[in-house]
């Protein structure tokens, strides 16, 4: 190759990387504000920019004040959380993939989810108070992992293989019990309470969720952000690690909770999840590569805007609302299965 | 001369009692090569391996300039000892220059990345080893011989004053081997110590000052190659009648020829 034509390619390289870069910036705003003007209650895009700035500069207000009602008490909470919890997944999911050396891992595999989804169901049947069940989604999402972690423990080790086959008795164990509490739960007034709850939604999602659960994400993914880059130096295998200075053990417990408070919290926002956590770092990592540095913080900036998409469509095709955990599969499967097929790009059997 | 690295009635062994080597004794110079020799599963491997801390001596101890292991903590070990392990695999397709660039790690701390500086570094050692046409290639998507340099230019970015080598040559073709032997000499010249662990004794005369044979995880013998490397012992160790013939003719070296 002539070096004019190198040079040239690697001009393009960099062109091409600088605006995916762009691209990536400003997508989670563009749909943050597209988000603003989806749903039933129709408000044009000129009046969202206007609602908006008048929180800024003062502009005469010529709209309703029903529709800042809708955008600053509905859709904009709402909005935020959904952001939160695709980030949060997203990050847990792409953390948890280069743990595990495997990228079919997603962040419900040590069964946060499991657990957490107990926790709700077992408080949804006895207690019945929202708050309630919150907490004890939280707690039962703890616990499950702590659980998992505990029984994978060897000596002073924790070995990933014992860690996933715990993490499956664990998820396995806690579905069961979620199973066996539907089963006894009064059919017409608790069991469909439980199964909704399960089956994931941002609908309830209020102010105070942000401000109480928002802060747990916020940290786990502070925490993700900033050892990002040993998560590289992990992925090549606790042996090797260690032998580059890496306490493989602190390392993972690290990641371990991280991901678990962030997954944990999810749950508790929106019901559980699936897909987005193990898709989105696939598409982060076509776009961007395998290293971590870059794949954490594209997979936050994805997986915030793909959930919002996501969520917009959820409240928006049909005139019931259609339950998130329903259609992230849904879009999900499909897209996995093609991305598997089309391109090996970031990872490599 | 002080020795930089000391193993003292060293010994390993797994919980159901079963050693896998014992009361191994010996010392490495600065700039000195020693090469392990024995047969498969006498624990040449695992012995690197507690060298590096990544397993733990059951018995006895290591000295690194006088201080025993158990003081220093993973990160302080990896700056005074490199590991490169006898294979490698990736499930991810990191460039070549984003897997040298890790050897970086014990010098950061927990929450950076690594700078230009470090980068700086890394095209150096990929400099010394000759492989900077690399840099910028899948590193799962590289032949046998490329993989290993790629991982001695990650151990010396580690800029460790001791290298641990697990089978260097293994898997390669001659023309390779003979290229590693060349760069462990040169890298030996430059002031790195080096335990690398061998199949060839031949390997034994070309690099190193000094060589431990081991069989069924005790020393059988310790010593320059010249001394240590003799039919008698070769037979003991391998159970096999092997000739050793002083070349001349410009080449001066002993060869091992195995006799059939």
């Amino acid at each position: 190759m002539s070096v004019r034509t190198k040079e040239s390619k690697l001009l393009r390289k960099k062109i091409f990387s600088n605006s995916i870069n762009i691209f990536l910036l400003l997508l989670p705003f563009v749909i943050l504000i597209f988000s603003m003007f989806v749903g039933r209650y129709i408000i044009s895009p000129i009046v969202v920019i206007k609602i908006f700035l008048s929180k800024i500069i003062y502009i005469e207000p010529t709209w309703h004040p029903t529709m800042e009602s809708v955008i600053f008490d509905v859709r904009l909470p709402r909005a935020l959380a959904t952001m939160l919890v695709g980030a949060g997944l997203s990050v847990s999911g792409a953390s948890f993939q280069g743990l595990f050396k495997n990228p079919l891992v997603s962040p419900q595999i040590l069964g946060v989810s499991a657990g957490a989804g107990f926790g709700a169901a077992i408080a949804l049947l006895l207690l019945n108070k929202l708050i309630l069940v919150q907490i004890c989604a939280f707690a039962g999402g703890i616990i499950a992992v702590a659980f998992t972690y505990k029984v994978s423990k060897i000596y002073k080790t924790t070995p990933l293989l014992m860690l996933v086959l715990s993490g499956m008795v664990t998820a396995a164990l806690f579905s069961a019990l979620t199973s066996l509490i539907k089963y006894v739960a009064d059919p017409l007034n608790k069991l469909p309470a439980i199964v909704f709850w399960l089956m994931g939604s941002f609908n309830a999602v209020s102010k105070s969720d942000i401000i109480f659960l928002g802060p747990f994400i916020i940290i786990g993914l502070t925490i993700l952000i900033l050892i990002r880059w040993r998560i590289n130096v992990l992925s090549l295998g606790e042996e090797e690690a260690r032998s580059m200075g890496i306490n493989t053990e602190q390392l993972k417990f690290i990641i371990i909770s991280s991901a678990t408070i962030i997954t944990a919290a999810c749950v508790c926002m929106s019901g559980i999840i699936g897909w987005v956590g193990l898709v989105i770092p696939h598409v982060g990592r076509i776009l961007v590569g395998p290293d971590h540095k870059k794949l954490i913080p594209v997979s936050l900036i994805l997986g915030a805007s793909y959930l919002l998409i996501v969520d917009d469509i959820a409240r928006s095709v049909i005139s019931t609302e259609i339950p998130i955990g329903i259609l992230t599969a849904i879009l999900g499967a499909p897209f996995f299965a093609y991305l598997i097929r089309k391109s090996k790009s970031g990872w490599n059997y | 001369m002080k020795s930089i690295l000391q193993m003292k009635k060293g010994g390993f062994s797994y919980i159901d009692g079963t050693y896998i080597f014992q009361d191994i004794d010996f010392s490495l110079k600065k700039g000195e090569v020693l090469c392990l020799l024995g047969p498969n599963g006498t624990g040449k491997s695992t012995l690197i391996k507690c060298i590096t801390k990544i397993l733990s001596l059951d018995e006895g101890t290591i000295l690194f300039d006088g201080v025993d292991i158990s003081e220093l903590s993973t990160e302080e070990i990896a700056r005074k000892v490199g590991y490169v392990p006898q294979s490698h695999s990736s499930a991810f397709p990191y460039s070549v220059k984003d897997l040298i660039v890790m050897g970086r790690a014990p010098h950061l701390s927990l929450f950076s990345i690594p700078s230009h500086k470090d980068y700086d570094l890394v095209y150096e050692s990929m400099e010394t080893v000759g492989i900077s046409h690399l840099a910028d290639r899948p590193c799962t998507e590289l032949s046998g011989g490329e993989q290993r340099l790629v991982l001695i230019a990650r151990v010396l970015t580690q800029q460790p004053d001791i290298l641990l080598l697990d089978e260097p040559t293994s898997h390669l073709d001659i023309g390779n081997q003979v290229r590693l032997l060349r760069l462990i000499n040169d890298l030996a010249k430059t002031g790195l110590s080096i335990i690398m662990s061998s199949h060839f004794p031949d390997h034994a005369f070309i690099s190193s000052q000094k060589v431990a044979l081991m069989k069924e995880g005790k020393l059988v013998g310790l010593g320059s190659p010249e001394d240590t490397i003799n039919e008698e012992n070769l037979k003991k160790v391998y159970g096999i009648d092997v000739k050793i013939k002083a070349i001349e003719e410009g080449i001066n070296r002993k060869i091992c020829i195995p006799l059939i």
